[in-house]
């Protein structure tokens, strides 16, 4: 066992591993330091300074997140002069910072509001500087606000754009009193390398970074009697909304969710999931041609390894940094999109309703679906598909200015038509559950048995391991896929563009021979998307994911092609996969983008 | 002049495609260009491999690095105590007069940029200003308009040593 070295903290002695920051040891020890910069998925900054705290032997304060400890250092956290010196630094932040919290989107979960509460800064020492400085807002972007007075630099947005999405749309530019957190050459973020996976918005402490909410037109849709306004929720967001309305991370919350969503007046409330069962049965039946007309038919411009597209994030970014390998995207829209060409033709048809009275609505854990949303390739329907994107957070607002004890709520499932789903669609939210869901139901396609793993669990591709590989080789397999027999089917998966580029960069340089990958733009999937409630950190992502899979193994059918609507739709209405009406409905186009 | 992506490859080859290279390569484009354009930028970073962004960010960092188009010649006027206390709104008013243009401007004719710097290390002979790479001190207005002329007259040819023994 390494060494461990003892500190004291405030005159408690403790013991921790060599290299732990004063800060990790003092919760450690049950001692809470405020912080601001500091963020668990992100590298120290230490330039908030909200931390300090004192070390006996220095004149100086230390940044507590900043310093490692030492054996035999003795920490005081809660001096007078520690306590002081915290008050002036928020005060200079306040300083520079437009706090007018009633009007502020984050008002109520702000966390330099919390500290200033906390501290009770009840005066102003230092002169407001906002009115002296020139600020712009940038709301160009559909899904994503820039308030630069808000902005206290803390850079956790830029860290979060090179770290975690290797996405680089944020820097620090200029210097001194100049210095912002802005774009190349200053531009909007939508005419930028901007992913809008909203990564930036859930790791801003303030309101500087928040997605572009459509709460007042989803509530003016709601209360015009002519329209229909129908709903879908994505797999992520019922793992994820009860941490905004009372429960601890981890609860799932589907049927309170489906519920309140019912209270709020939605005609119909249904599952993203459903769409999420449609897009194994196209994209899985996409990989099978693709290995098809690459092993048995011999053709070499077919493009494997077959990329998913079921994350705008993704999407944006690869039309963004390797827009040479776009044909190695499914073709496939993403569940949501999926979703909204149905509901405008299939449901509309089926409910006899004329689809230009249908508003629909989406629930997603996501800021980037705001932008697909608003692709114009996205109006196959002869309308715009899906109408109002809303985040996690978003529903939330709306439910609790609806004034319903989402507490106190009974459990409701889904509307039929487009509500019924599998346990492969649930795990959609997930990093590794579309590889997952996807070879439980190509497997079986091409050997008319079950995937050979218990309980239909593909563990390999599970975990917040940030890329995961997976090989299943086919034994086997059915007379019209014996050309099939005894090949290896090698799967990666990556989630957090910083882990896509690296894959991607490992396709591109010929280092690896993938056949499928799955790329999730968030952190864990969906459930650690930008539009989740703030904070979301690892030790939430890991909860939330434990849900989904329990949501999984709860549900009675778990594979893609068992859901009875998906058999029903491809009956009634679209033929077979890959087939002219999916063609026009269910899959889609990309385009190349700048680098910068 | 050299198109601006042979001279970016150029001066990569020079100093190397690392992180650190940025900045030599920014400043070897400067000396061209007298500034940074969009074009430059995004051309750096791809040279680089590195996020267009962070070009951005490191050139609006350095005062010497313009990143919105200049003159040929860029005048910089020191604006720091000393040269303010010996008389720099004096000089400045005399370059303002005669190019008819204020800071931050740049004459029509694309000659001359004026901009203000802070300390250029000359307070002892003080008001300073540099015109591109050169300094001129102790300046007075007789002496910047004959500077100044002599730019002019030179037809933006370039003009050194003009009374400029003590540097």
């Amino acid at each position: 066992m390494e060494k461990r070295i003892k500190i004291t903290i405030n005159g408690e002695t403790t013991e921790v591993q060599p290299g732990t920051s004063v800060l990790d040891a003092a919760h450690q020890a049950g001692v809470i330091i405020p912080t601001l910069c500091y963020h668990k998925d992100l590298c120290v900054a230490g330039n908030c300074r909200v931390c300090v705290i004192e070390i006996a032997g220095q004149k100086r304060l230390a940044a507590a997140c900043a310093t490692p400890c030492e054996d035999g250092m003795e920490v005081l956290t809660n001096t007078l002069k520690v306590r002081n010196s915290r008050k002036h630094i928020i005060e200079l932040l306040l300083s520079e910072h437009n706090a007018e919290c009633t009007s502020c989107y984050r008002n109520g979960n702000c966390e330099l509001q919390k500290l200033a509460s906390d501290y009770k800064i009840m005066t102003q020492d230092f002169i407001d500087l906002i009115p002296f400085k020139n600020f712009t807002i940038d709301n160009f972007s559909p899904s994503i606000i820039k308030d630069d007075s808000k902005c206290i630099k803390c850079q956790r947005c830029v860290r979060t754009c090179a770290e975690l999405q290797s996405v680089n749309a944020l820097t620090m530019a200029y210097k001194g009193e100049h210095a912002m957190i802005t774009t190349f050459f200053e531009k909007s973020m939508n005419d930028v390398v901007c992913t809008n996976c909203g990564q930036c918005v859930n790791h801003c402490p303030t309101g500087a970074l928040t997605e572009k909410n459509y709460i007042e037109e989803v509530w003016s849709a709601l209360a015009d009697k002519n329209k229909f306004v129908v709903v879908q929720t994505a797999p992520a967001v019922r793992v994820g909304l009860g941490e905004e309305l009372g429960f601890d991370p981890g609860k799932r919350v589907t049927g309170k969710m489906v519920a309140a969503l019912k209270r709020l007046g939605f005609y119909a409330v249904m599952d993203t999931d459903f769409t999420a069962d449609l897009t194994i049965m196209e994209e899985g039946t996409e990989l099978l041609m693709r290995l098809k007309d690459a092993l048995y038919e011999g053709r070499e411009d077919v493009k494997l390894p077959l990329a998913t597209s079921c994350s705008p994030g993704w999407i944006k970014f690869i039309e963004h940094i390797y827009p040479d390998f776009l044909g190695h995207l499914s073709s496939c829209k993403s569940p949501q999109q999926m979703f909204g060409a149905l509901v405008k033709t299939y449901y509309a048809k089926a409910r006899k309703i004329n689809p230009s009275k249908i508003v629909s609505v989406s629930i997603m854990p996501c800021t980037a679906k705001k932008f697909e949303a608003a692709r114009p390739e996205m109006r196959d329907s002869g309308f715009r598909d899906v109408d109002y994107v809303l985040t996690t957070r978003e529903l939330a607002i709306m439910i609790k200015q609806a004034g319903i004890d989402f507490l106190k709520l009974q459990d409701m499932s889904f509307d039929r038509l487009m509500g019924e789903s599998t346990g492969a669609g649930v795990i959609f939210g997930a990093t590794g559950g579309v590889m997952e869901a996807a070879l439980r139901t190509a497997y079986e396609i091409v050997t008319g048995r079950e995937v050979p793993f218990e309980n239909l669990n593909i563990t390999p591709v599970r975990g917040m391991e940030g890329v995961k590989e997976a090989s299943i080789t086919i034994e086997d397999p059915l007379k019209e896929w014996a050309f099939l027999d005894g090949v290896q089917l090698n799967c990666a998966v990556a989630h957090g563009l910083a882990n896509a580029k690296i894959v991607m960069d490992a396709v591109r340089d010929g280092k690896v021979k993938y056949h499928f990958i799955e790329f999730m733009a968030c952190p864990g999937g969906c459930l650690g998307g930008g539009g989740q409630p703030i904070p979301t950190n690892p030790e939430i992502r890991k909860r939330r994911a434990q849900a989904i899979y329990a949501e999984d193994a709860g549900m009675p059918l778990r594979k893609s092609h068992q859901n009875p609507e998906v058999i029903k739709i491809y009956k009634e209405f679209l033929g077979k996969p890959l087939g002219e009406k999916s063609h026009k409905l269910l899959h889609t186009t990309y385009i190349k983008r700048t680098n910068f | 002049m050299e198109p601006i992506s042979d001279l970016i490859r150029r001066l990569a080859d020079r100093y190397g495609r690392e992180r650190s290279s940025l900045l030599p390569i920014l400043q070897g484009v400067v000396e061209q260009e007298k500034f940074l354009s969009e074009y430059s930028m995004t051309e750096i970073a791809r040279e680089l491999n590195l996020p267009a962004a962070d070009v951005y960010g490191t050139a609006t960092f350095y005062s010497f690095l313009e990143y919105k188009k200049m003159g040929r010649y860029i005048i910089r006027l020191c604006k720091t105590i000393t040269c303010s206390m010996k008389g720099e709104n004096q000089i400045l008013l005399t370059i303002q007069d005669l190019l008819k243009i204020k800071v931050g401007e740049t004459t029509p004719d694309g000659n001359f940029s004026l901009l203000q710097t802070n300390c250029l290390g000359f307070c002892h002979k003080a008001p300073a200003m540099l015109i591109n790479n050169e300094v001129y001190n102790e300046l007075t207005p007789e002496k910047v308009r004959d500077i100044l002329t002599s730019y002019i007259n030179s037809n933006g040819g370039g003009i050194k040593n003009v009374n400029n023994s003590s540097t």
